[in-house]
């Protein structure tokens, strides 16, 4: 990504972006409510118009969606739907061809690809930890366990890339760890570059390769060790922010009170 | 002709299927039990069925300016419902793709209401314009079991086979469209396209429905059994094998019933479609009830 700008509805977002993800590299995007950081996302996808030069896995954004692993910012399910989550996982793999799966039908015709699909299913719902409650409808899950179908949904296509938005929204303090060491498992031993959108640094920080922050249309991108620092987060967010250091050297950031 | 019923049910429907437009009722019933479940199944998925209600209900003053026009009213049905899923289609997409979470279609509800009493002030006109009797009214309203004539079941064949290829063409994505639009698109889903082909099938549906069930009972049809069926399970594809199961029973219950006893159709067939949805509640109730018992 080189000199991106970004404008959505007349209103430059962000401009003047830089960034290079690098296979198996967990990069973070954060920055304040309103900053853009779902935008960027999107503009790798292709679903957001860019300036500039975005090239994604070798070719323009939107080209290479198939290898590309997605799990856009999400409300949870409603309570609901009664949809099995292994039944939403599955859809990674094809739902967007045309036709109508007939499980059935599959079983009976192709018997050797259908069982070469489940047992794919099977093993990226194994990947995610989510087999006790793949088969219950994705209505009942909680937040943490959709968050981990909808990774495994991704997760179907293989991707190359994994892209997520606010995956950690929303979900208490040991889910998220979950989901934060879950992701640093893929990043690191399938080799899949993650760019991962963030409201709170704190959970991924220590797994981070880079961070890019978001604020005031402008970014910054660097190591953690080089961005989070007291100066630059309080100059870009325009509060006090301070990062503090543990004994065991983690950084923790922390906002000053008003 | 006052048809006896007897002890024996393979005499009743021998009786039953002496009769000539028995067969025709209960042949195009099949096909709008098949369709209708089909289709409904991904209408409550999609929370469309307020949009589904309002096709059926424009199918009333479709039939009604039909039958005023001396044309038959299955073609009637027919135009106004795929007018007016071309009409719905055209309001903003976040209105009805309302899959998860996208909700807040509060403004465009009141625009699709405010379309149904139109619907239904516009029939009321044209059925006085044709000097329309109470019966054709009820009728158009709750559907008659003698109404069917050979001409429409060819006509709801041809649209059956219609609504089920485009169903079977779209039916993946329309799925992934329906739970999770986001990731949908950025996979090249196009959602405007689906969404629109679904509304189209979804009229054509209901226009069918209309027939055997009048535009107001077409709902005991294109919902109550895909409702029952998401209670019972949670598989895509035994939800729809279910709900075309009770839709089958539903409709040819209904009309058996219509036919040994002098209440209208429409009334049994809605009435067996609710028992099933409330046999299927009660049973999802139960086992609920078990299971939190087994997991505390």
């Amino acid at each position: 990504m080189r000199n991106a700008a970004a404008i959505v509805g007349g209103r430059t977002v962000w401009s003047d972006v830089c960034l290079d993800v690098a296979p198996g590299e967990f990069v973070a995007v954060l920055g304040p409510n309103g900053s853009g950081k779902s935008t960027l996302v999107k503009s790798l996808l292709g679903l957001t118009p860019v300036s500039g030069t975005v090239e994604i896995l070798g070719a323009r954004p939107g080209r290479n969606n198939k290898r590309i692993g997605y799990v856009p910012q999400r409300r949870a399910f409603d309570g609901g739907l009664r949809i099995r989550g292994v039944d939403i996982v599955a859809l990674g793999a094809d739902g967007a061809r045309w036709g109508t799966p007939m499980p059935l039908l599959s079983k009976l015709i192709r018997p050797h690809r259908y069982t070469e699909r489940k047992r794919r299913i099977d093993a990226v719902i194994d990947t995610v930890g989510a087999s006790a409650y793949a088969d219950r409808p994705i209505g009942r899950c909680s937040g943490g366990e959709q968050q981990r179908l909808l990774i495994a949904q991704a997760l179907l296509r293989n991707p190359q890339l994994l892209l997520l938005d606010e995956p950690l929204d929303s979900l208490d303090v040991p889910s998220q760890a979950g989901i934060s060491a879950l992701v640093r498992d893929i990043c690191r031993r399938d080799g899949v570059a993650v760019v991962m959108v963030a409201h709170d640094v704190n959970p991924i920080l220590p797994y981070l390769d880079r961070v890019v922050y978001l604020a005031a249309g402008h970014a910054v991108s660097g190591t953690p060790q080089q961005v989070i620092t007291a100066d630059q987060l309080s100059a870009l967010y325009g509060v006090p922010i301070d990062v503090l250091h543990d004994r065991t050297g983690r950084m923790i950031v922390v906002g000053q009170p008003e | 002709m006052t048809p006896e019923l007897s002890w024996n049910l393979a005499d009743d429907l021998d009786q039953m299927l002496a009769y000539p437009f028995m067969v025709t009722a209960l042949l195009a019933g099949t096909v709008v039990a098949v369709v209708t479940s089909c289709v409904g199944w991904f209408m409550v998925l999609r929370r469309e069925s307020f949009a589904g209600h309002t096709l059926a209900v424009v199918g009333f003053p479709g039939g009604a300016g039909a039958a005023w026009l001396g044309v038959a009213t299955g073609y009637g049905y027919l135009v106004a419902c795929v007018l007016c899923a071309v009409a719905i289609a055209t309001l903003p997409p976040l209105a009805r793709a309302s899959g998860i979470g996208a909700g807040g279609g509060g403004e465009e509800s009141a625009v699709i209401g405010t379309l149904q009493a139109l619907a239904l002030a516009t029939g009321l006109l044209f059925v006085s314009l044709y000097h329309g009797f109470l019966s054709g009214l009820t009728g158009l309203l709750f559907g008659t079991i003698a109404g069917v004539t050979t001409d429409q079941l060819r006509l709801l064949v041809i649209a059956a086979a219609v609504c089920l290829a485009a169903l079977a063409t779209v039916g993946r994505p329309l799925l992934w469209v329906s739970i999770d639009p986001e990731s949908a698109r950025a996979q090249g889903v196009p959602l405007r396209l689906v969404s629109t082909v679904f509304l189209l099938v979804l009229g054509v549906a209901a226009a069918g429905a209309s027939q055997i069930t009048g535009s107001l009972l077409v709902f005991a049809l294109l919902v109550a059994p895909s409702a029952a069926a998401f209670q019972l399970t949670a598989r895509p594809a035994a939800g729809i094998a279910v709900a075309l199961t009770l839709a089958l029973f539903a409709t040819w219950a209904g009309l058996a019933c219509a036919f040994y006893s002098p209440y209208p159709a429409g009334f049994w067939v809605a009435t067996f479609a609710f028992g099933s949805y409330l046999l299927a509640s009660a049973y999802r109730a139960v086992t609920d009830r078990s299971r939190r018992r087994v997991a505390a």
